[in-house]
């Protein structure tokens, strides 16, 4: 009984613990709901659907295919990306171009997010920069198989 | 016949209040448990795109809970399980119409109390609905045939019993102090003044009794710090085998007996619907001064004091609630019969003593 004495005093702390976290949040949540700008938040949780977070510039993020000034793609089809990635989910078509300085370009480009890990392996390996993982595009929930497999279209638009 | 008429209107609006009171105290747990945390809470449930800070929430987890299958499983007592929970419903609403909301409401010469039940036994009277909500859960536990919901059942109906005894020994000071188990002169003795200026409510006289019945009365309610019967972590609880709208039902229940001890706090330790200072014809301050009201103002007065009364002891319990972990069972039973029940006995001892001397 006496020892049940000393845990009160911890158990009270505790509850005034919590209610200073209630007290706060709620006054700044009035303060908000009054209209009154605070740089404090009643709360740390973003709205994500209405207000979405900014991804970080460095975040490996949806893929696209970069272009020359022309239009076409840069990439010469070299295979380096589709070699060294790891989930194997890059297949590139490959034709032949009349100018001899680029020799080849891709006819199809596809990466197939279902297996891609967004490691960015095939970024790295570009040796013309011409995939990037840049679009801030995090969104990639689909209601079918066939719509994450992304072609060359879709990777350029 | 119109007797009848106002006494069913009374019924009526008794129960709307606390039907709604308690729907939304299952908004109030969410948002105020988020908040405590930092974080929002449920804002999500709109209706045609209104969304008022998640009020809707309550219909939205209502129309889900209807739409859920309604199981009932073939190895369980098919008619008790169905009737477990309307018991358990069933005794916990009707203690409010005991329950004083204002003082007498006069309209067109005719005097309308605000209390449907003012019985000479109320106490007695939501003590033994208040012990028949046992048979809720130990009909729910045996019923259902299985292991987890008989070790609940057994396990709430042991914690019931045994913090039922703090709970009455409590009140027994109370009771003393004002004698009279009728809730409208409890509520009335409450009214009168201390020393010309301090309210005589019934936690400046019966401190211990208020801690005493505070914590029991939690128990009581079956929530987290006294959780056994449920005991979500270990064995779900009397009601694992009960899904859809008797399940909820059980949740609504618990939610109920919160409103209803909030209520319970608020007539018998905090001067029920009265207002510090306000008589019959207004306020008459302490230090002499006065303001005079209306008699439609001043019941209007004691019904809002009363509902904020209420609802901060509810924030009180969600608190309470979402702050402590869970007793162990024999944390939990030593704590009813070693720290409870003898506090209680010591109560009742020191009221006498110190009614004797002052006499």
């Amino acid at each position: 009984m006496i020892k049940q004495f000393g845990y009160f005093l911890e158990i009270v702390k505790g509850s005034l613990i919590t209610t200073r976290h209630f007290v706060v949040n709620m006054f700044f949540h009035i303060l908000n709901l009054v209209g009154i700008k605070t740089k404090r938040k009643g709360a740390v949780t973003r709205q994500y659907p209405e207000a979405p977070i900014e991804v970080a510039r460095r975040h490996r993020s949806l893929h696209r295919l970069m272009l020359r000034e022309d239009g076409k793609p840069r990439c010469v089809v070299c295979m380096l990306c589709a070699t060294v990635c790891p989930s194997e989910c890059i297949f590139i078509e490959a034709t032949e171009d009349p100018d001899p300085e680029i020799q080849k370009y891709p006819s199809n480009f596809i990466i197939d997010l279902n297996r891609c890990c967004f490691c960015g392996f095939c970024v790295e390996a570009c040796p013309e920069d011409a995939i990037r993982m840049d679009t801030g595009e995090v969104e990639l929930a689909r209601y079918s198989r066939g719509d994450l497999v992304y072609d060359l279209e879709k990777l350029t638009g | 016949m119109s007797d009848i008429l106002i006494l069913l209107i009374k019924i009526v609006a008794a129960l709307v209040w606390f039907l709604v009171l308690t729907l939304y105290l299952t908004w109030l747990e969410r948002k105020e448990s988020a908040i405590m945390q930092d974080r929002i809470g449920a804002n999500r449930a709109d209706f045609f795109g209104i969304r008022v800070i998640g009020l809707f929430q309550p219909f939205a987890d209502a129309i889900k809970m209807m739409f859920k299958e309604d199981f009932t499983p073939t190895f369980s007592r098919r008619f008790i399980h169905n009737l477990a929970p309307f018991v358990a419903f069933f005794f916990t609403a009707v203690t409010v119409q005991a329950i004083p909301f204002g003082d007498v409401l006069r309209v067109g010469g005719k005097e309308i109390k605000l209390q449907v039940l003012d019985i000479d036994v109320g106490i007695l009277f939501i003590l033994a609905m208040l012990s028949f909500t046992v048979y809720g859960v130990l009909l729910s536990g045996w019923a259902s045939n299985s292991r987890w919901t008989l070790l609940g059942g057994l396990r709430g109906t042991a914690q019931l019993v045994s913090y039922e005894v703090a709970l009455g020994l409590s009140l027994i000071g109370l009771v003393m102090v004002f004698p009279s188990l009728r809730f409208s002169s409890i509520v009335n003795y409450q009214g009168e003044l201390l020393f010309g200026w301090l309210p005589q409510w019934g936690i400046l006289l019966q401190p211990l009794g208020f801690i005493v019945f505070l914590f029991a009365s939690l128990a009581e309610s079956e929530r987290v710090p006294f959780d056994l019967p449920e005991g979500e972590s270990e064995i779900v609880g009397f009601f694992t085998e009960y899904s859809g709208l008797k399940w909820g039902l059980y949740m609504f229940t618990s939610f109920m007996k919160v409103l209803l001890i909030a209520c319970l706090l608020t007539t018998l330790f905090f001067g029920g619907y009265h207002v510090p200072w306000l008589n019959p014809d207004g306020f008459h301050f302490p230090w002499g001064g006065e303001w005079l009201l209306p008699h439609g103002i001043v019941v209007l007065f004691q019904i809002i004091m009363f509902n904020v009364k209420v609802i901060f002891f509810c924030w009180l319990q969600i608190l309470i609630r979402w702050t402590y972990p869970r007793f162990r069972y024999d944390q939990l039973m030593d704590f009813g019969w070693k720290f409870l029940v003898p506090l209680s006995v010591i109560n009742i001892v020191a009221t006498a003593i110190v009614m004797t001397l002052l006499k």
